[in-house]
């Protein structure tokens, strides 16, 4: 059984980069898979990327992760929307981001726009 | 010679010159290594690391100094930065398809994990980044994005090196199609194929 976590931005967007990145780990090291409203900056996800390093064992194997809103295809009308909710709120709540435990997400295809999540057969 | 060209030369021995930190960055078996082996052989006759289609064959970071590259008639010092791949997962029992001992593959999904640690940090100190990703493997994934996404956020000149394009199934227009903001070069660094119209576009980045 697939269980799946919605995370509004809301719950995170209080939190500090550390904070958000634990809260995401602990949900996930739980066997969930997480849709999250929004994206993480760069940098928290290299931090994730490190923290997840750090937590690899013999049961967590790692994570997958697929953020989609593409930024880059945006006019100047939504760009100016995001920045100024990035400037009030201080969030990225464009776009979608998607991570789920290795041991259950095979992998999540990104192909740009359209987003294939396999999951491993459990027995 | 005047004496302002007497006074222009001893200036130009004394004047510094500046070694560029070049790092190699980039998903698990992208082929860094084998790009980081090409420039290596191409300028100072040294192979740089070892390569091997065992995932994670490079897990510390590797830096050859004093490498001097000349393009279009200019030439320009660098330190070459090798770095173990990025992953969001690694796993043990992966690598005992390749005829591993546990013991030995426990081992290397430990270095692993390190490795990517390690290149994460490094970030700190490059000055350039050649990003190599693999032309027949789909350039959304989001370990691309985050590498890519961390080099802007830090302002470091990025080149996308599309790697591999002695395949068949290697599709450059679509690491294009993904970066559009970046430049894009493609190249077989195993077979050294299109490396004069690498290091021309590396000199044109570093400028």
């Amino acid at each position: 059984m697939l269980r799946l976590q919605f995370i509004p931005y809301s719950e995170i967007a209080n939190l500090s980069s550390e904070n958000k990145i634990s809260k995401v780990l602990r949900i996930v090291k739980n066997n969930r898979i997480i849709l999250l409203e929004g994206k993480f900056s760069p940098e928290e996800e290299a931090l994730l990327i490190e923290r997840t390093m750090n937590s690899i064992s013999r049961r967590f194997k790692g994570i997958e992760i697929c953020s989609v809103g593409d930024q880059a295809k945006e006019d100047l009308i939504n760009k100016l929307k995001r920045n100024l909710a990035k400037a009030i709120l201080g969030i990225n709540v464009s776009g979608m981001t998607i991570i789920g435990p290795a041991s259950i997400v095979k992998e999540i295809k990104r192909d740009p726009d359209k987003i294939e999540l396999l999951t491993k057969n459990i027995r | 010679m005047g004496f302002f060209d007497y006074l222009k030369n001893i200036l130009k021995i004394f004047q510094f010159k500046k070694t560029i930190r070049l790092g190699l960055y980039g998903p698990v078996n992208a082929g860094k290594s084998s790009l980081a082996n090409q420039i290596s052989m191409d300028w100072i006759g040294e192979v740089m690391s070892e390569v091997s289609k065992v995932p994670h064959e490079t897990r510390e970071i590797k830096v050859k100094e004093e490498v001097k590259i000349k393009s279009g008639g200019k030439e320009l010092n660098f330190n070459l930065i090798d770095t173990p791949g990025i992953a969001t997962k690694i796993d043990f029992e992966d690598f005992l398809k390749y005829k591993m001992s546990k013991k030995e593959a426990k081992r290397r999904a430990k270095e692993a994990t390190q490795g990517v640690i390690e290149a994460i940090k490094w970030l700190e100190n490059v000055d350039c980044v050649l990003v190599v990703l693999d032309a027949t493997q789909n350039p959304y994934d989001q370990v691309n994005v985050t590498i890519i996404g961390n080099l802007a956020a830090r302002n470091i000149p990025v080149l996308i090196v599309a790697n591999k394009i002695d395949l068949k199934k290697a599709n450059i227009r679509r690491v294009e199609s993904a970066f559009p903001q970046y430049n894009v070069i493609g190249v077989s660094a195993l077979k050294g194929e299109n490396m004069e119209g690498f290091y021309k576009e590396l000199f044109r980045i570093v400028r």
